[in-house]
């Protein structure tokens, strides 16, 4: 006998069959959900142009052309207090960014580091990352971020009694400064020399694999590779006739003149996000790499490849998969902890176009969809390329 | 019989092992002194250590000042820590502005607390059944202690400051948002398209933008929301905000369990003709739970650490106490001192946490 879901053969519709069939009753559900979304919706809509009225503000995106009429002191960019509020959130994005990239490069770099070192067999070792670790994630970003603007500002001396710890560099309370490569006619020689390399290692890479693939014969590709990339700018610089001079930092009146200036509010900011990130990342790691099963070494060993190739034939590619995704999103935890430099005065993003601008225009809504927007376009890239990445790796099985 | 002469009868006797296979002497070897290289690595970190933690301690214990009036009369008196601020002002790291005459209430809370959370961490103690009553009551319990009623005088919410701050919220947002993330996260496995579509875009939305920005809506944006001459007090506004946050990373924790569960636990629990909810209370939500439980508790860490983001929106907890009193000409330039006393704090509650989901991991292992 056949049974159609929630009606009986013979019987006649009932208004209760609606919530007993299956179907019926997901298509109820999802319509009263629908129904409700729309009602506070529709709430919430009225209640903002009610309270938009009542207030008597303007509404609209004009003001983004009007006049900032305030100071942004570290930008990448042209920018006077004369400029536009979307200059300003420019200006503060491209701040954002520079944190992000320069932090996340430092992160991943100390967090390899401090992962690896913790799988080392040397007690002494693997204890002190240990202790990095757990002192670091289980203490707020903020606290850190303070903690380190605090000990540059209040720490550290007077610019005329600056450390120099390396000859040009000056560590003070109002900053770090450091000398400044100045670009001359022929400079451009040095990356394009660079780009080029590059582009030849690639197809070198991919030769010395076709030729691995087809004879069994090993390039050194990795150092060729290495040697080629110090050497290539090197000749370049001299070859044009070394192009490049520094523009050093200077004691003038109160302050340096010259160089590059780190400020304490980016330094702070960069360096806090860098090392508390960098704990997350050395635990992502060493799980990583604990993760490729003892066997696969040993398969290895028994093929007889050498222990350096094991890890960089066997061992790493397998442990990238297991990295990789997660890292991403730490990458993407320090991009958006960056938003916290409003604590110290870092004029990023949210700092510039999510407060400032916002205060003196008054457009709260205007504002605040503009730097949720902006925000959410940077997480959904990086999420649509992680799961582009986690596609291509993903295990075949059979 | 007799006995062979070229065969040694008597037993040698036992040698003690060598020196460098036992003891001491063999865990040095081994962790310490494997290799060159290691030996190396040994000195190079026995010679950091020294020169960083000898004199970080002459700062902070040998040549700190523990009582002073001020900075200057701290700097006139050692060159060490001035932990006088934290001494001084340690009632309103603790309490904030919280009334000094009814600070007991605060305090009874804070027992109580231990008291209610004892049977949900630890399932061996006695008279459990009668004791997740009070847990249950507990919310009930507290807000009449700390905020006022029946007959104790209320206390405004703008009082609230330091670490009672940080602990209200931070439980607040934990009990509250473990039941909407697992709600959260059902429905973004749901069969239901439009349940589905509605808990993915929320979780993703909550997701991509960072907390503070969040917070800043809860600040200048949830007033233009409400019926004109709402007022919404800052604190559940910011309880609100930090509890739809978690949930949508507890959402996505939780996701990761449902889908580590096979799929024969569905099925079984389906031909057993358990309908949806009870399959997901009885069969499903157990075990996922249970394997999400690092995760779970990894995301209660951000999230009490993330308490400390209240201060850009004008709340006092410790950190705000830190900068209010670092802001006073008499404490002005003290703020290493402070800063690492509030690191002590949460390092203690975040620390603790993590040994405790070690600790529950473990005691829940039934696997072979």
């Amino acid at each position: 006998m056949t049974v159609h879901p929630g009606v009986e053969p013979g019987s006649t519709f009932r208004l209760s069959d609606i919530w007993t069939n299956e179907r019926s009753r997901s298509l109820v559900i999802q319509i009263a959900a629908l129904v409700v979304l729309l009602a506070t919706l529709g709430w919430i809509i009225n209640n903002t142009v009610q309270n938009l009225e009542n207030l008597g503000v303007e509404t609209g995106y004009g003001f983004l052309g009007h006049p900032a009429s305030y100071d942004i002191n570290q930008r990448l960019i042209d920018y006077t207090s004369r400029s536009t509020h979307a200059r300003a959130a420019l200006v503060g994005f491209l701040n954002t960014v520079l944190v992000a990239v320069t932090g996340i490069i430092f992160a991943t770099l100390l967090g390899f580091m401090v992962g690896i070192l913790r799988l080392s067999n040397n007690w002494l070792v693997s204890r002190l990352m240990t202790a990095y670790i757990e002192f670091t994630r289980n203490v707020p970003v903020l606290l850190h971020i303070l903690l380190w603007y605090g000990i540059v500002v209040h720490v550290l001396p007077h610019p005329r009694q600056a450390i120099e710890p390396v000859s040009g560099l000056f560590l003070s309370n109002r900053g770090f400064y450091l000398p400044r490569p100045i670009f001359e006619d022929f400079a451009w020689v040095i990356p394009a020399s660079l780009i080029v390399t590059l582009v030849g290692l690639f197809l070198f890479a991919r030769h010395a694999r076709r030729v691995q693939e087809r004879t069994g014969r090993i390039y050194p590709v990795l150092s060729i590779s290495l040697a080629a990339i110090v050497a290539a700018p090197v000749i370049a610089y001299f070859a044009s006739g070394s192009p490049v001079s520094l523009d050093w930092p200077a004691l003038k009146g109160f302050n340096y003149q010259g160089g590059i200036a780190l400020k304490p509010e980016f330094f702070a900011l960069w360096f806090a996000l860098s090392i508390y990130t960098a704990a997350f990342i050395a635990e992502i790691v060493r799980s990583g790499i604990v993760a490729v099963s003892h066997g696969q070494t040993e398969a290895a060993f028994s093929l007889g490849i050498k222990p350096g190739w094991t890890m960089r034939l066997v061992i790493i590619p397998q442990a990238l998969r297991v990295i990789v995704p997660p890292l991403i999103s730490q990458y993407l935890n320090l991009t958006k902890n960056s938003s916290l430099a409003i604590a110290v005065g870092y004029m990023d993003l949210t700092a510039t176009i999510g407060r400032i601008s916002l205060n003196q225009t008054g457009r709260a809504l205007e504002c605040m969809s503009i730097l949720l927007t902006i925000y959410l376009l940077i997480s959904l890239t990086i999420s649509a390329f992680m799961n582009w990445y986690n596609r291509r790796i993903r295990l075949v099985e059979r | 019989m007799e006995r062979a002469t070229h065969i040694v009868h008597e037993k040698a006797p036992t040698l003690p092992p060598p020196v460098m296979s036992v003891g001491i002497a063999r865990w040095l070897k081994e962790n310490l002194f494997s290799s060159a290289s290691n030996i190396v690595l040994t000195f190079v970190v026995i010679y950091l250590l020294w020169l960083i933690i000898p004199p970080f301690l002459d700062w902070a214990i040998f040549d700190a000042v523990w009582v002073a009036a001020s900075r200057a009369e701290c700097w006139d008196t050692a060159d060490g820590a001035c932990w006088a601020v934290v001494v001084t002002r340690f009632d309103q790291f603790v309490y904030g502005d919280y009334p000094k005459s009814e600070r007991w209430r605060a305090n009874l809370a804070f027992v109580l607390l231990f008291v209610a959370l004892a049977p949900v961490l630890y399932d061996r103690i006695p008279w459990r059944r009668h004791l997740v009553g009070f847990s249950i009551c507990y919310p009930v319990v507290a807000y009449i202690l700390l905020i006022g009623g029946l007959g104790l005088p209320e206390v405004e919410t703008a009082r609230f400051g330091g670490f009672l701050l940080t602990i209200v919220i931070g439980i607040t947002g934990i009990s509250a948002s473990l039941p909407l993330g697992i709600l959260l996260a059902l429905g973004r496995q749901s069969d239901l398209f439009i349940i589905r579509v509605l808990c993915v875009a929320f979780i993703e939305f909550i997701r991509g933008v960072p907390l503070i920005t969040l917070l800043f809506v809860a600040s200048t944006l949830l007033n233009y929301f409400m019926p004109p001459g709402t007022s919404f007090n800052l604190l559940v506004r910011v309880l609100i905000m930090v509890t739809l946050f978690s949930a949508a990373y507890l959402a996505e924790v939780i996701r990761g369990g449902l889908q580590a569960m096979p799929a024969g636990q569905y099925e079984a629990a389906k031909s057993l003709g358990l309908p949806y909810w009870k399959t997901m209370r009885l069969v499903i939500l157990p075990q996922a739970l249970k394997i999400s439980i690092p995760g779970i508790v990894n995301s209660f860490i951000a999230l009490y650490k993330d308490t400390t983001l209240v201060i850009i929106i004008g709340l006092l907890d410790p950190l705000g106490i830190g900068k209010a009193t670092l802001s006073d000409t008499t404490w002005q330039g003290l703020s290493t001192e402070v800063y690492i006393f509030v690191a002590i704090f949460f390092f203690l509650c975040c620390f603790g946490m993590s040994r405790y989901s070690a600790w529950l991991e473990r005691r829940l292992h039934t696997g072979h």
